[in-house]
């Protein structure tokens, strides 16, 4: 049951599929579903209550007011033919009963169900004070924005993307910003310390303020509004706007006690099946996008990405594995993120490994690719304002190429 | 099928070239030129594939 083919090769249906999370995972899925398809009753359950948009513009063109929120919505087939609970939250799961509950005590019946309910940002004391924000929603962005508007000083607690990119996009708006972060190097976790330190200097070179490698102690307020942030080495860092970019973690609360394996994300097979606790697939159960940690063949380990490419790939692949059952295969692909800081284009295929080297180009005009490896294979590229030259070591990295590239 | 680009969109992230560079190139000066805005239905797969995988939305595919 829950399969939408069976062995025999008969089509045997899936009546009822629910997905929990409405944002590009969601909302992928769903439509991948309908292309496979699936004829069926469809539900969206999404806890915004937005018509489904893109994040990626909210800490750039929508940030600094270039695009609004029409220009983010996320396109979705009109064919879709689906029932749409928007701004409702599911908070449980019973995949004995086959259904998840919403808020307010509504059980909603499923025979097939894909979790994208994404992942939530992280949180510091002080972030109740006003003039201190998280990113993840529009709701923060458009609050953001606002707060940018009367502000001359930006404090941005975490350099990783969404730190990066709001630091870049207030010193585009002509606002001070001042970086924070306890690793050495802006984006360290995601390209290593040679190569953050290449974003480091380009930061600084744009006029950013940088603190690197140092805790925050405490967001300072007076009144209830934020003052800035005092360090761990006592510096005070002033700002009327502080940002807290400190990473974001899977939102799988409302799946506890669900006979899921929870794990730093939502424990899923080669083929995106969401595991129970006994380290069998739950049939009719697989996850896609922020929250969704399975086994990527191609790198032969599990891992859990943030990117946009993997919540829009892996929900295709999560549907198809609810439509077709195991035989259709691994989710091996191979990660790709960007982040667009000032006017440079940072690209990475595959992942950060222990070895760099640069293969061509100028670190010096920051325009340049370099090579990740990791036991002698190429694991992963970096490009800076490269696309075309970047976008070749795809390839190589899809085919394990020996590292450095011959 | 025509290939309708939105190049206020368009960020040269290159990810349609890798999936169609029959019709997608992201040359050295870093902009997308798209080599076939008509391009034959065989393509229609591929093209597909870089309109749903473009990171800005920036593709549409028009019938």
């Amino acid at each position: 049951m829950g399969v939408g083919r069976s062995p025999t090769g008969k089509t045997d249906p899936l009546d009822r599929v629910v997905v929990v999370g409405a944002s590009l995972a969601g909302t992928r899925a769903a439509e991948a579903l309908r292309r496979e398809g699936f004829t069926g009753r469809l539900t969206l359950v999404g806890d915004e209550a937005h018509q489904p948009y893109d994040r990626p513009p909210l800490s750039k063109q929508f940030l600094a007011g270039t695009w609004d929120e029409e220009r983010i919505r996320l396109r979705v087939g009109d064919e879709l033919d689906a029932e749409w609970r928007l701004g409702v939250r599911a908070v449980g799961l019973d995949t004995g009963a086959r259904e998840v509950e919403l808020a307010g005590g509504e059980r909603v019946p499923y025979d097939g169900l894909v979790i994208a309910t994404g992942a939530a940002p992280r949180t510091l004391p002080g972030v109740e004070l006003e003039g201190v924000f998280v990113l993840r929603t529009l709701d923060d962005s458009i609050a953001l924005k606002k707060a940018l508007a009367g502000a001359t000083r930006v404090a941005v607690l975490g350099a990783g993307f969404i730190g990066c990119e709001v630091a870049a996009t207030c010193r585009g708006l002509g606002l001070e910003a001042a970086l924070v972060d306890i690793f050495d190097h802006p984006l360290f976790r995601v390209l290593g310390a040679e190569m953050g330190a290449v974003c480091g200097r380009m930061h600084a070179e744009h006029g950013a303020e940088l603190h690197m490698g140092v805790a925050s102690e405490r967001i300072e307020g007076d009144g209830g509004r934020a003052t800035g942030i005092t360090l761990a080495d006592g510096t005070f860092v002033a700002a009327e706007v502080v940002v807290v970019g400190i990473g974001v973690t899977p939102a799988t609360e409302w799946l506890a006690g669900s006979g899921l394996t929870i794990d730093d994300g939502v424990v899923c097979d080669e083929t995106c099946a969401a595991i129970g606790v006994e380290g069998v697939p739950i049939e009719g159960v697989v996850a896609a996008g922020d929250l969704a940690r399975w086994t990527n063949p191609l790198f032969g380990r599990a891992m859990r990405l943030e990117h946009w490419t993997n919540a829009a790939e892996q929900a295709d692949h999560a549907a198809a594995r609810l439509w077709s059952g195991p035989e259709v295969g691994p989710f091996a692909p191979v990660p790709y993120f960007w982040s667009d800081q000032y006017d440079a284009k940072i690209q990475l295929v595959g992942i950060p490994g222990p070895d760099v080297q640069v293969l061509e180009g100028s670190v010096e005009e920051r325009k340049f690719v370099a090579g990740y490896g990791e036991g002698g294979r190429l694991v992963g590229a970096l490009g800076f304002s490269s696309p075309r030259r970047l976008m070749q070591y795809r390839a190589l990295v899809e085919q394990r190429a020996p590292f450095p590239p011959t | 099928m025509r290939v309708v680009v939105d190049f206020d969109a368009c960020m040269s992230n290159a990810v349609c070239m890798g999936l169609a560079p029959e019709v997608f190139e992201v040359r050295d000066d870093g902009f997308l030129y798209v080599l076939q805005e008509e391009p034959p239905e065989e393509l229609r797969q591929k093209v597909v594939a870089a309109e749903r995988a473009c990171p800005t939305q920036a593709i549409t595919i028009e019938d």
